[in-house]
């Protein structure tokens, strides 16, 4: 089925987050739709889903215009859409999940689990993707939970199908299968759209790529064109891929963890035994793929979680039960991975958020009152050094985009002296030009002898960040390896390959 | 506008749904004061309809309306006219002889107001560390038994005594918000059941003290408590003929410090961060633990000034189990429709106190029964607690995603 998209145009109060944007997506093709976050990518895709009406503009399927009043008319028309965040239940099995919404009755009303089985099997044979009907899907991997949102879409003769931003949660190798997937349905003459801000990926997989950014169509580009060209395109101007830094020097005791250990409620191990050390003026980079321990390890470090067993120590200082306050205390400084949840509070101004763990005592707070003009003139010269883009700081953080956010949370974790700093995912959801700055504000901070600890799930990032490099996969430390490690033995290792088992060893 | 959270839905997209109690509690506190105000407005439009439906003379009128529709019309004036007029009588101004005895149903809207103001108080300043206190009824209940007992068993020169009964109504609000505010922050117990509960034990554990020389009157069976020494008892405002007492000083004062406490104070800042975003003020090193205790300590004072307030000044020839009268859960309306602001507070809490004076005047005046004020009040919070029915009904345009 051949899909069209003409003029579609969406605003949100005075922004456009659409402008009369263009799309054709051919049978049997994978079309990119390529754009940082916040371009429009999704809000598009929310358009053609039916969970939003366009301001103008109209949706073709082979030729004939439709009109989505919600997802349910989008999917009859055969449009299916596998989210970001998957839209599974964890407790019920893969056949429930594929015909959940839209069940087989027999009778007055009888579940007909059999012909959902059935379904289940005969779409996962055609496609090559081994899946058990009658497994809990919350015991599947990750990647494979992704196949059963591809069979729900397919199940329901989707024929065209859209995967918005479908690789953040996948490693490389899964990442490697989904594209093959991707292949296999576009060969059985189905339409893909494929959301993404991952260059690579796109050179990988695409056959038409169009570019989006700040609501418009940017551009369109073959297959063939190099990152350079596709970044330009994306930020509409020339960026700095990597990130120029001089050798580490590394000196002093820095952050020392010794067999730490994390437990769930359980019992379950999410931290299991972890070693390291990050000595000052070096960054360590975590690398793996999400939900590996990483979190519950950064957690552990600045005091929000108490190990179960082990020690966490800072120079001469035993951080280990200190609790989070006594932790930034001891000259901690933390970006958490998720700045929304954890980081900022929305409805605050980015002055109040820029010192939010300063609410105890000097220089912001005299008997018991917060120091108002003392704040203002402070959070004006912290928004100025880190460019942070607002006409006033008394904005309320959550109007700002991602990137400002992000500066605002680097800018207050930077704003003490530090002995440590732990950033994770400091730039997921981050535009280019922002991502370039909080980098160099890092090498900075270990340029000035400080120990960083650098936790991503993106591999780029890690390679560009750091001067050793920690691959974890299920609670532990898969390795540690040096900067100039391949992506392909990193790949490896975050699916649980030990180091000696990897070529490279 | 580059620093304008950019394509909202994605955002949306990308977040799990915040639990429901805290997106309908950010909703009401941040709500815009049109709204607060139209749904008053609506409320006094709906209670006109009642009041029409419910008059004999616009029943009688109605059948013959298309022939003489003034006669409808004046019935619908008349029954309409007369029984806002008799609330105003009743609540601000009534024509007498002298000027102080024309304003008398504005103090008496004043003393009714008082504890609205305080309870309304506790529950707001609950609210904004995202607590439902539903306890202010307990919490009152305990501080008038605690100011009830030290206003009449102690007996302590001019001035201290009353300070000191004072503080025991306040210090028993306070340990009765205190206890769900522990257990809260102790064991996770969710604080609106604790309250609840709560309110129950206080009711009867006040209805037993009642019954025992902690409290009752010697030598009666009724369940009354001793009246309050005259050296414990809140002086009259303006003179004996009007019943505003010192406790409504004290509830301006109140008003005056929550709003320090809240828009200036350093502690202030942090209640605010964890009923925004408890995760993000407990990774800034916020005990968010320790702020749900004190807020409730703080939340059940000011409830207790209420409940002391009561006793100590507007009925201290003792107390039954009734001198809570429902004050506890007007607090939360008035705390809605002040949208947890202190400002708010003061006004929604003089507007339900001359509800208050002037629902019994109405009933009086024009035979309409005392619940249309009831009926009022519920629909302005129902008003409140659904902004888009207001918006739908106004014509106003739904604020955009990012700006609410």
């Amino acid at each position: 089925m051949k899909l069209e998209l003409r003029g579609i145009t969406k605003r949100f109060g005075t922004l456009v987050a659409n402008d009369a944007i263009d799309l054709v997506v051919e049978p049997g093709q994978i079309h990119c739709l390529l754009g940082e976050n916040g371009a429009g990518k999704s809000t598009l895709m929310n358009v053609l889903y039916g969970l939003l009406r366009a301001d103008a503009g109209q949706i073709l399927l082979d030729g004939a215009p439709q009109h989505f009043d919600g997802p349910g008319d989008a999917m009859r028309a055969g449009i299916g859409m596998v989210h970001q965040h998957f839209m599974l239940v964890p407790v019920l099995t893969v056949a429930e999940n594929v015909v959940l919404g839209d069940e087989d009755v027999r009778g007055p009303g009888w579940l007909d689990m059999r012909t959902a089985r059935r379904r289940v099997r005969e779409i996962s044979e055609r496609f090559g993707f081994d899946l058990d009907p009658d497994a809990l899907v919350g015991d599947l991997p990750v990647g494979v939970q992704q196949r059963v949102e591809i069979v729900k879409a397919l199940a329901r003769d989707a024929r065209v199908l859209v995967l918005d931003e479908p690789t953040a949660v996948l490693t490389p190798q899964e990442t490697d299968e989904l594209m093959a997937t991707m292949r296999r349905l576009a060969d059985a003459g189905t339409a893909l759209v494929f959301i993404t801000h991952k260059l690579r990926e796109v050179r990988e997989v695409a056959d038409r790529i169009t570019v989006i950014r700040h609501g418009r169509v940017a551009g369109a580009a073959e297959p063939g064109t190099t990152t350079r060209e596709l970044a330009r395109l994306m930020v509409g101007r020339d960026v700095t891929l990597t990130v120029d830094r001089p050798p580490a020097r590394p000196r002093g005791d820095g952050l020392r963890v010794d067999g730490l250990t994390v437990r769930d409620a359980s019992g379950r191990a999410l931290v299991d035994d972890v070693t390291l050390q990050v000595r000052g003026g070096e960054v360590l980079g975590i690398a793996g793929v999400q939900g590996n321990g990483q979190t519950e390890l950064v957690e552990a470090i600045t005091g929000l979680r108490a190990p179960s067993a082990g020690t966490v120590r800072l120079g001469d200082d035993d951080l280990t039960r200190a609790g989070v306050r006594a932790v930034l205390a001891a000259g901690v400084g933390h970006v958490p991975e998720d700045r929304t949840h954890d980081g900022l509070v929305g409805e605050f101004s980015i002055a109040e958020n820029l010192v939010l763990d300063r609410s105890f005592g000097p220089p912001f707070v005299r008997r018991g009152e917060v120091r108002r003009a003392h704040l203002a003139e402070f959070a004006r010269q912290r928004v100025d050094e880190f460019d942070v883009r607002t006409s006033s700081i008394r904005t309320q953080v959550r109007r700002l985009s991602g990137g400002n956010q992000q500066k605002v949370v680097i800018a207050r974790e930077l704003a003490r002296p530090l002995r440590l700093l732990v950033a994770a995912q400091p730039t997921r959801g981050v535009d280019v030009g922002s991502i370039e700055f909080i980098h160099r504000r890092i090498v900075e901070t270990r340029d000035a002898g400080t120990p960083v600890v650098v936790v991503s799930t993106e591999i780029d990032e890690v390679l560009g960040l750091a001067d050793r490099i920690a691959v974890m996969y299920r609670g532990r430390v898969v390795g540690v390896v040096p900067a100039g490690t391949s992506r392909e033995v990193l790949g490896l290792m975050m699916a649980g390959t030990p180091i000696e088992e990897t070529d490279a060893a | 506008m580059s620093d304008v959270q950019t394509p909202v839905r994605e955002q949306a997209h990308q977040e799990p749904p915040p639990d429901r109690a805290g997106a309908v509690l950010r909703a009401v506190t941040q709500g815009r004061v049109t709204t607060s105000l139209l749904a008053v407005l609506m409320a006094f439009v709906l209670g006109a309809l009642l009041v029409c439906l419910t008059d004999d003379r616009v029943a009688a009128a109605a059948p013959y309306f298309l022939r003489r529709p003034g006669d409808l019309l004046a019935a619908v004036g008349q029954a309409v006219g007369g029984a806002y007029l008799a609330l105003f009588q009743g609540a601000v101004w009534a024509p007498r002889d002298t000027f102080a005895a024309s304003i008398r149903p504005l103090t008496d809207s004043l003393m009714f107001a008082t504890p609205l103001i305080t309870a309304g108080l506790g529950v707001a300043l609950a609210f904004r560390v995202g607590m439902f206190n539903i306890g202010a009824r307990g919490q009152i209940l305990v501080a008038a038994a605690c100011a009830g007992w030290a206003s009449s068993s102690l007996h302590l020169p001019v001035g201290v005594h009353v300070a000191v009964a004072l503080a025991a109504g306040l210090a028993g609000g306070a340990l009765w918000g205190g206890i769900a505010g522990l257990l809260k922050a102790r064991t996770g117990a969710h604080e609106v059941i604790v309250t609840i509960m709560l309110n129950y034990v206080a009711f009867y554990l006040v209805s037993l003290l009642l019954r025992t020389p902690v409290l009752q009157v010697e030598g009666s069976a009724n369940p009354r408590s001793r009246p309050a020494d005259a050296t414990a008892v809140l002086p009259p405002l303006f003179g004996d003929a009007h019943t505003t007492h010192a406790g409504f000083v004290l509830a301006l004062l109140a008003v005056a410090g929550v709003w320090w406490l809240l828009d200036r104070s350093a502690l202030g800042f942090r209640f605010r961060a964890v009923g925004l975003n408890p995760r993000a003020a407990r990774v800034a090193g916020i005990d968010v633990e320790r702020v749900y205790l004190v807020v409730m300590v703080l939340a059940g004072a000011l409830a207790g000034l209420a409940g002391a307030g009561q006793v100590l000044g507007t009925v201290t020839t003792g107390f039954g189990v009734s001198i809570e009268a429902g004050i506890g859960f007007e607090a939360i309306t008035v705390a809605l429709l002040g949208r947890s602001r202190p400002l708010g507070v003061l006004l929604a809490g003089l507007l339900f106190g001359a509800f208050k004076a002037g629902g019994f005047a109405m009933q009086s005046m024009q035979a309409i029964p005392v619940d249309l004020v009831l009926v009022l009040q519920s629909l302005i919070v129902l008003f409140i607690a659904a902004p888009p029915l207001v918006r739908a009904l106004f014509r106003i345009p739904a604020p955009a995603r990012g700006q609410e």
